[in-house]
């Protein structure tokens, strides 16, 4: 009974989180899987049970295929430009730089801005015009004399969304540099240290001594950026609005519910973009509570 | 040439690539309507006016005031939760609490796209729907992982010894949380509610599937405002950064406090 009431207020305490979150997150969940699997294609029908009807029959739809390339192209994209850049930046940075305060600033302000402010001029700076008409980064690049450089940037039919990873890679690169860098300085000094009085040169030293501390870092940073690139929204809003061009599967849901007025394909689009997002979040936290008991 | 000044020259070329889009924003805001045109992104002003400032301010002026209804509640009331939370998960245990926390995480990570459908038709029932309350509602909820998280974390840091004295002198839960671990929750409350002020403000997600005309933040005002062909070029512009200005200042001057947010996305990373 002593023990009982030693923690029952604890539990009173975030009893109000814990319904939230078992109401509007698992409850909410359930909610729209139950809507996919039935067949409430309009806003007043209750909708019965048809099982995974709409998960196997919207395969067959053009926009879909076209929609789950888009996002599998521009996730390859920004999730390796964003690792990539992000490392660059710390790695150039690691052994500390006059001004270093100044760069991290610069390169992080992005995260402080919505994608709905940048979109505005992204939207410009993407334009597709070149030779004559070349304005935006096209421009820029004729400038500078750069013009077989020029291209149709996210009009490009097959790699446009490549180009919509330009304003991501942008606004989340400083970030990654933010996880390197602390994982770069947290490898102990005296280990670098002693395997160069071992006689390793740098390279060995980066190979084996400072690229195993920062494996769980970079787990870290693939997993925030494929869970923001899946769901990608904001960004393709701003830059080029519903457009088929663009089309990824979170606008195709949002036109699902607003334009087409189908619960059922809208809860099926979501349903997947859940499942996605699952397939590599769902182990990552697992993971993260073993290692949080061991230590 | 050194190895020194080969690193400075890259950082320095990626903070002019960092700021291109700023410059294009910057001067596009100043110019008159003849000059606002894509083909001379790159020129500064001729004339420099303030003229598409002034448009700009009046047209998002409701949903800036829309935007701070929104967001200064809806962080406080975050923290206040996450303070809460963070408390007991880290010092206050019940059997069972890290697996509340665990599913609490996983929270962190669902693409609100998952939950929208649902919440939608739960906010028409309940008659919030539209309204600015629904949306504090909706972000205070998902905002639950991350506010949890930063504090459970935050509070690791106080000695367990420290609870256990006041536990033995007789103080009780609460009792312990106001006089031992507020008072030096400083910090945590500063990085929460600027991480919750800095995504409520810049939401667009929610704020388009929850609210009506009357109540869109200047996020959705802003997205109306760019997507319209009347609307200048400069004004665009100029509308863009007047939305981004609170964010801004906030990122200037308490940057330090914002890193700490960011860094408690990555978990224990």
């Amino acid at each position: 009974m002593t023990r009982v009431r030693r923690w029952l207020p604890g539990l009173l305490l975030v009893s109000p989180s814990i319904i939230a979150i078992a109401v509007f997150v698992y409850g909410m969940l359930g909610w729209n899987f139950k809507v996919a699997l039935s067949d409430q294609h309009d806003e007043i029908s209750p909708g019965s049970f048809v099982g995974l009807e709409n998960f196997t029959g919207i395969w067959s739809e053009d926009r879909w295929g076209l929609s789950v390339r888009h996002a599998i192209v521009f996730t390859v994209v920004f999730v390796l430009g964003a690792l990539m850049l992000g490392w660059l930046l710390a790695f150039l940075m690691e052994r500390g730089i006059r001004g270093e305060g100044g760069f991290r600033a610069v390169y992080l302000f992005p995260m402080a801005v919505s994608f709905i402010a940048t979109g505005v001029v992204w939207r410009w700076l993407l334009n597709s015009g070149t030779g004559e008409r070349a304005v935006g980064l096209n421009g820029l690049l004729g400038y500078l004399g750069l013009d077989f450089l020029q291209w149709g940037w996210f009009r490009d039919p097959d790699w446009g969304m490549a180009a919509m990873a330009v304003p991501a890679i942008w606004q989340m690169s400083g970030y990654i540099m933010a996880l390197f860098l602390a994982g770069f300085r947290g490898v102990p000094e005296e280990l670098r240290e002693s395997a160069r009085v071992d006689g390793c040169t740098e390279w060995q030293v980066y190979r084996h001594i400072v690229l195993p501390f920062l494996r769980p870092v970079t787990l870290a940073a693939l997993i925030i950026l494929g869970h923001i690139s899946l769901k990608v929204f904001d960004l393709i809003v701003a830059v080029s609005g519903k457009q088929i061009i663009t089309d990824v599967p979170a606008i195709f849901m949002w036109t699902a519910v607003f334009d087409s007025h189908d619960p059922a394909k809208g809860a099926t689009i979501a349903a997947y973009i859940v499942l996605s997002v699952c397939v590599f979040v769902v182990p990552y936290l697992i993971w993260n509570a073993r290692r949080g008991d061991r230590t | 040439m050194t190895i020194r000044h080969v690193r400075l020259a890259l950082l320095l070329l990626f903070v002019l690539l960092f700021l291109l889009p700023v410059y294009v924003l910057l001067v596009t805001s100043f110019k008159p309507l003849s000059e606002a045109d894509p083909s001379q992104a790159w020129n500064l002003p001729r004339v420099w006016t303030t003229e598409a400032w002034a448009v700009a301010w009046e047209k998002l002026s409701p949903g800036f005031a829309n935007s701070f209804l929104l967001a200064v509640p809806g962080s406080l009331i975050s923290a206040a939760l996450g303070a809460m939370n963070g408390y007991v998960l880290s010092k206050w245990r019940f059997p069972g609490s890290e697996l509340v926390f665990t599913l609490f995480l996983f929270g962190m990570f669902i693409p609100y796209q998952g939950v929208m459908i649902p919440l939608v038709q739960l906010m028409v029932n309940l008659g919030v729907y539209g309204g600015i309350p629904g949306l504090v509602l909706a972000h205070v909820v998902y905002g639950i992982p991350i506010c949890t998280l930063i504090f459970r974390n935050y509070y690791a840091t106080i000695p367990d010894e420290l609870i256990e004295a006041s536990r033995v002198d007789g103080a009780g839960m609460l009792r312990t949380f106001a006089s031992i671990v507020i008072p030096v929750s400083g910090p945590a409350f500063a990085v929460v509610i600027i991480w919750q002020f800095t995504s409520l403000w810049n939401d667009f997600l929610f704020a388009v599937f929850l609210t009506g005309p009357s109540s869109w933040p200047a996020t959705v005002m802003l997205n109306n405002i760019a997507g319209a062909q009347t609307v200048p070029y400069s004004q665009q512009m100029a509308a863009a950064i007047l939305a981004s200005v609170p964010t801004m200042i906030i990122y200037v001057l308490l940057g330090r406090f914002f890193m700490r947010g960011l860094m408690a996305g990555a978990l224990k990373g």
